[in-house]
């Protein structure tokens, strides 16, 4: 295998496996710079790619290819209503964060598989017919060198999710909006005293956080599992809540954390067709990519600390 | 992450409301949910052996359960619990093929505080990490339910010798002089795999609780849950404690592991996932409310909701996955009790209300002018 097609196979399923964990670990960070802690995003995720995989069997015949991208914002907008759940137990009804996410996790892939056996009449989907695939994006894969190493033969929602990522950035860094949600993140009593609806903002926090996780698990459905079972979201959420913290709750650092998870996890995958890791023992690559991460976590970054106010309660003085 | 104490009232509160979300849930689609929770409960109590899978399913959250509660208790967010139950298991079931001429007497002990002993390192790893490096113990034992399942798998698969395995995937069952299952216990529930095991979980909620509420040790632990700085001043070393703490809490998921493998499975084979019983645990442990009595009310409904379940069905065509449904929004209320306390106290001011109207009435028949001012005062 040349140099460049292996680069190539590399970086393409680097790319397919980190994408649903830079949606869904950002959307963690929204959620937490509000001040809700999120053990749910496996949740969302889970009813994310629900929701894709059933919009995509549905709708398959009449939208063709578009239909994963659509399928997509179906895993949105179910996700964000699932993710009021969360909302309303935590900011409304103050209830432990731990407890409330714990509960999300537990009924979403109870209510997927229930609404799949109620829809099909067994415990799994048929595989979907239009998927992500591999495509090129038109224009940039033209570039020589670097062109056909990232932008040939990609994967679409990556590309997608890096461009949230930069965008988060932005809104959490640059806006009023980022800047408030910050602050009820960190201090929600002064941003009550300055006029800032705290619950309203922390809503949002919660909703944008269902939105992404719906995204990202519309985006394993439709492009790595290709059905919907009880076994299509484990544990991806909870990689995305590590990468939230390792990113340490910035969408950039988030970013990079899923991209390292999604490179080592698919060195775990493909490490058979590569020269020098065929060799190795495949329980060495399996285990890889989490021992790493506890060593990069242990000696690079030490202390993380979360958003002052994240996972506190605040009840407003009558 | 604070531990609310719930009272029994909102327990119970959460399960009638939880029951009844599952029988909406069940008529929205077409299901008749009086039949379907006759179905529930037929296969949890309908025979002997019933009960006896109850009590088999109840044995294992207890012990995890508790292990959540304890690293609660220190500060600790411990979703480990399935990974340090499944070296355990894995531990247990390996040592105890590999010896199959010791005997009982020596065996069981050993096989027990082995499989412990192998969930209290893969607890007190995490725990270690975070007292001297302060990184993030909810990372670390997510890191470390992966790295111990693929481990367990790989370990079933390549490491263990042909003698002991029965195919690729499982080893073989173990020997009599391993096996927690008790002669009357198995005849008592016509054939259920109970075990032992449910002594051992039981014993366990009376030692965790006198070492959390009776010992220094235990002091300690809480103390520095409630406050590190105040502990630290306090003399105590927070990093012992934090190591000690979740140690103890991955022990009691080892135990768990152990007597799934030498009391319920008997063997051990290849896992798709971590097992169930560390998340179905903290599910136990959040419904129990951190007491230890709770933690066994809790356990008992959530096995009778998980073993009823397997049987809806067969003769009520309701998917099983409607009891995890049921499971989930019992929790959710008891997360959010502050509605049912809400809900509670409007109640009680009603009532007081009227006892007040009464009284109010009472008083302006003798002919009182406070009537008034007692209005004024609402």
């Amino acid at each position: 295998m040349s140099l460049m097609a292996m680069l190539a196979l590399i970086i393409s399923s680097t790319l397919v496996y980190s994408a649903p964990l830079i949606f869904t670990s950002i959307g963690g960070t929204f959620s937490e710079r509000a001040g809700v802690v999120n053990v749910g995003l496996e949740g969302f995720m889970g009813m994310g790619a629900f929701a894709s995989v059933v919009f995509n069997l549905t709708f398959a015949d009449t939208l063709g290819a578009a239909t994963p991208w659509l399928g997509l914002l179906a895993g949105a907008i179910v996700g964000l209503l699932f993710s009021l759940l969360h909302a309303v137990a935590t900011v409304t009804l103050r209830a432990d964060h731990i407890i409330s996410g714990t509960v999300i996790n537990l009924m979403a892939p109870a209510l997927g598989v229930f609404l799949i056996k109620v829809l099909y009449g067994k415990g799994q989907t048929a595989p979907i017919a239009q998927d992500f695939g591999y495509a090129s994006v038109p224009g940039l894969s033209k570039i020589p060198l670097f062109g056909q190493l990232f932008f040939e033969k990609t994967s679409g929602p990556a590309w997608l999710a890096i461009l949230v990522a930069i965008i988060s950035w932005y809104i959490i860094f640059k806006t009023k909006f980022g800047l408030r949600l910050r602050s009820v993140g960190e201090n929600p009593q002064a941003a009550d005293t300055l006029g800032l609806n705290v619950a309203r903002l922390r809503y949002s926090g919660v909703m944008i956080s269902g939105l992404l996780g719906g995204v990202g698990g519309a985006v394993v459905a439709q492009s790595i599992s290709l059905n919907y079972s009880a076994s299509t979201i484990v544990g991806q959420g909870f990689m995305a809540m590590a990468a939230m913290i390792f990113g340490r709750w910035n969408p950039i650092g988030a970013l990079f954390a899923s991209l390292f998870f999604g490179l080592s996890q698919s060195l775990a995958v493909i490490g058979a067709q590569l020269p020098g890791l065929n060799n190795v023992p495949s329980i060495w690559l399996q285990i890889a990519p989490y021992i790493l991460t506890i060593i990069v976590l242990v000696f690079f970054f030490g202390k993380t600390r979360a958003p002052k106010a994240d996972g506190v309660n605040y009840i407003k003085a009558a | 992450m604070t531990t609310q104490k719930n009272s029994f009232s909102v327990a119970l509160f959460s399960v009638l409301f939880g029951l009844i979300i599952g029988a909406i849930i069940m008529l929205v689609f077409g299901y008749n949910p009086i039949s379907g929770y006759m179905a529930l409960l037929g296969s949890a109590f309908g025979s002997m052996q019933d009960i006896g899978g109850v009590l088999t399913q109840m044995t294992p959250l207890i012990l995890t359960a508790l292990g959540f509660t304890v690293a609660q208790t220190a500060g600790f967010f411990n979703i480990g619990l399935s990974g340090q139950a499944l070296a355990g298991w894995v531990g247990a079931v390996w040592y105890s093929l590999s010896f199959p001429n010791m005997p009982v007497y020596l065996m069981i002990p050993s096989a027990l505080i082995i499989g412990a002993g192998l969930g209290a390192l893969a607890g007190a790893i995490p725990g270690w990490l975070r007292a001297q490096f302060g990184a993030s113990e909810v990372i670390v034992t997510i890191m470390m339910n992966y790295i111990l399942l693929f481990l367990g798998n790989n370990i079933l698969q390549n490491t263990m010798s042909k003698g002991i395995k029965e195919s690729a995937e499982t080893t073989k069952q173990v020997g009599a002089n391993a096996s927690l299952q008790m002669k009357w216990l198995t005849d008592l529930t016509q054939g259920s795999s109970i075990s032992a095991g449910i002594f051992i979980s039981l014993i366990m909620i009376i030692v965790v609780w006198f070492i959390m509420t009776k010992t220094t040790l235990g002091f300690e632990i809480r103390a520095v849950g409630l406050n590190t700085d105040a502990a630290k001043y306090a003399g105590m070393s927070t990093k012992r404690n934090a190591v000690v703490a979740m140690a103890i809490s991955g022990g009691l998921a080892g135990l768990a592991g152990t007597i799934e493998g030498l009391g319920n499975y008997l063997n051990f084979f290849t896992q798709n996932g971590s097992p169930a019983i560390g998340f179905d645990g903290m599910a136990v442990a959040l419904l129990g409310g951190g007491s230890y009595l709770g933690i066994l009310g809790a356990a008992a409904i959530l096995s009778v909701l998980k073993i009823g379940g397997l049987g809806m069905p067969m003769s009520s065509g309701v998917p099983f996955e409607l009891v995890d449904i049921v499971t989930a929004s019992i929790i959710f209320f008891v997360g959010a009790s502050y509605l049912i306390k809400l809900m509670q106290a409007r109640i009680k001011a009603m009532d007081d209300k009227a006892a007040q109207t009464t009284e109010a009435k009472k008083l302006s028949n003798v002919g009182s002018a406070s009537d008034s001012n007692q209005k004024g005062g609402e």
